[in-house]
């Protein structure tokens, strides 16, 4: 599986190089989709959460999901790195394809699943440890042993989020005396050492301030080269800013996706109109 | 009087009670710390600690008994600490949903209410006779271990619980799985509850009594334990013996002992503060 997505993700880098704007074309027929979700059903039990869910998600593009509050746009954010299993009475119908492959498959490995699927929350939750240690997590958790590479990868895992300058005269202090921003960027950098292909974002701004805010987003537009984003927010300024496909969510239903362009300038329901100029949400 | 007034007045009453019922608990004690110290102080000395026991009071010492105390302390932790904390973790992190997993916290709950003579029935039933142990340290601490288990639990199990899920959640985001999770994460931020409760019921331990006596402690051995298989006392044991004699030299004694045995309970109660303090400055979400 490692194997062809790397291959995937050359092709597609070169691809990014030769016509930029090759995703603004949703009907390429021939498109190798990174995230594939097939009519699918959520439940908590007896509670529907997600409807009828079928969505494809491009490599090395940034989706936003949007949609007022209790649409489902989380829960189908931690479909994908099975976050929701730890919730009583979750269950699921239909199909999720990652790289083809179901991940609610049984013989899916949680564990490499998550390595793959990297994940940031909406409060920074560094561990109650040192900035280092908390980079390193991911790979000593794997098992890896060899001193030298953790090293490395922690290095240009804090360069990716810029803020080895930052912190780079202190690296064994804890994690918690960072500002909230700061933490945020290192809780991405955590992510980004373990080399996920695909990062999911949940609301990664909502606790932080403008400046802060600014920085993460033009990270986020970085990491597009690199990753596949799917971001839960809020902040309709910020899905403009920095998705190139946003998908709009309501009371479970998807209910509209497209090229962030048009959901914003003229999207085709209404509802999605009315959410986003701020009548309803 | 208006209303005002009477709740003002109602106020002050019960500040009035309140300072009141504080005092009386803290004045009996100071009463009880003072009487006791100005009996045994004068007692103690290093001779009086590792004396053994006589009939003679002037000659009589808490050696073998204070020896007794540490070898069941130290047993007691070592069989208690592992079975609390593993039976918290899979009470918190694993069986959380199971209809088993309840039935076990209910009668766990209703375990730290058994009387401790209770357990010192037990106690001599399956690990004096049925386990033919006799009246060894082995089965004195097993009793004891038995006894302070419920506290431990408990403790763990509320430790676990203040870990708050965020730090969990990036664990598991992360592809650690459960086990990596509770120990790389879970217990570090738990290990300060989990400890001060640990001490906190080692300390409980360390003044009981009445299972030991069940369970075949003596009230007097004239060596000091060598090993988990010997006889022994403890000083809670000694003191009451002690204060059961006629002679008055022997009443000074057990004043003595009682000293010792207040600062062992407070040094551990001091380090278990401590404990906490310590871990709740190192990390605060």
């Amino acid at each position: 599986m490692m194997i062809d997505l790397d291959m995937e993700k050359m092709m597609t880098n070169e691809n990014i190089k030769i016509k930029p704007d090759i995703f603004e074309d949703i009907q390429e027929p021939k498109v190798e989709y990174k995230i594939l979700t097939r009519k699918l059903d959520v439940f908590y039990d007896d509670f529907q959460a997600l409807k009828n869910i079928s969505l494809k998600i491009r490599p090395f593009t940034v989706t936003a999901l949007i949609g007022p509050s209790g649409c489902g746009k989380s829960t189908y954010l931690r479909v994908f790195n099975r976050m929701n299993d730890y919730i009583d009475g979750f269950y699921i119908k239909g199909k999720v394809l990652i790289d083809g492959q179901d991940i609610y498959n049984d013989k899916i490995i949680l564990e490499k699943l998550r390595k793959d699927v990297g994940m940031v929350f909406q409060k920074p939750n560094p561990f109650p440890k040192s900035i280092y240690d908390n980079v390193a997590y991911g790979l000593k958790i794997q098992g890896v042993k060899d001193k030298n590479f953790i090293h490395e990868r922690v290095i240009t895992s804090l360069k990716k989020v810029v803020l080895w300058d930052e912190v780079k005269d202190n690296l064994k202090r804890n994690a918690l005396a960072l500002s909230g921003g700061q933490q945020q960027r290192l809780c991405i950098a955590r992510t980004l050492a373990v080399e996920p292909n695909i990062i999911l974002m949940d609301e990664p701004t909502s606790a932080l301030d403008p400046i802060s805010t600014g920085k993460i987003e033009e990270l986020i537009f970085e990491l597009k080269n690199e990753y596949t984003i799917l971001i839960v927010t809020h902040n309709m300024q910020q899905a403009g800013r920095v998705s190139d496909r946003t998908a709009f969510f309501y009371l479970g239903d998807l209910i509209e996706e497209g090229a962030t362009k048009d959901i914003f300038i003229n999207p085709k329901e209404e509802r999605t109109e009315n959410y986003i100029t701020g009548r309803f949400g | 009087m208006n209303r005002i007034a009477i709740n003002r007045l109602k106020d002050k009453t019960f500040l009035v009670v309140g300072i009141f019922s504080t005092l009386i608990g803290l004045v009996l004690l100071a009463i009880f710390i003072g009487d006791i110290l100005i009996q045994g102080l004068p007692r103690l000395s290093w001779k009086f600690l590792t004396s053994l026991p006589s009939r003679l009071p002037s000659k009589a010492g808490v050696y073998t008994a204070m020896m007794g105390s540490i070898w069941i302390l130290i047993l007691t932790t070592i069989i208690s600490f592992p079975i609390g904390v593993g039976a918290g973790i899979y009470l918190e992190e694993y069986g959380k949903k199971s209809r088993l997993a309840k039935l076990l916290e209910i009668n766990i709950s209703n375990l730290a209410g058994v009387p401790s003579i209770i357990y010192g029935l037990l106690g001599l039933e399956i690990f004096a006779r049925v386990m033919k142990m006799g009246s060894s340290i082995l089965a004195g601490s097993m009793t004891l271990a038995l006894l302070i288990l419920p506290v431990i639990i408990v403790a763990t199990r509320e430790s676990i619980k203040a870990v708050p899920q965020s730090l969990r959640d990036a664990s598991y985001a992360m592809g650690a799985s459960k086990w990596q999770t509770i120990y790389n994460q879970v217990l570090p931020a738990s290990f300060g509850g989990i400890l001060t409760g640990i001490i906190l019921a080692l300390s409980r331990a360390v003044g009981e009594a009445a299972p030991l006596i069940v369970v075949g402690a003596l009230a007097y051995v004239p060596f000091a334990p060598k090993s988990p298989m010997d006889e022994y006392s403890v000083l809670p044991i000694q003191i009451f013996n002690w204060i059961s004699r006629p002679q008055h030299g022997f009443i000074i004694n057990a004043a003595a002992a009682i000293i010792i045995l207040l600062i062992i309970t407070f040094l551990m109660n001091g380090i278990a503060i401590y404990m906490r303090n310590r871990w709740q400055k190192r990390i605060s979400w």
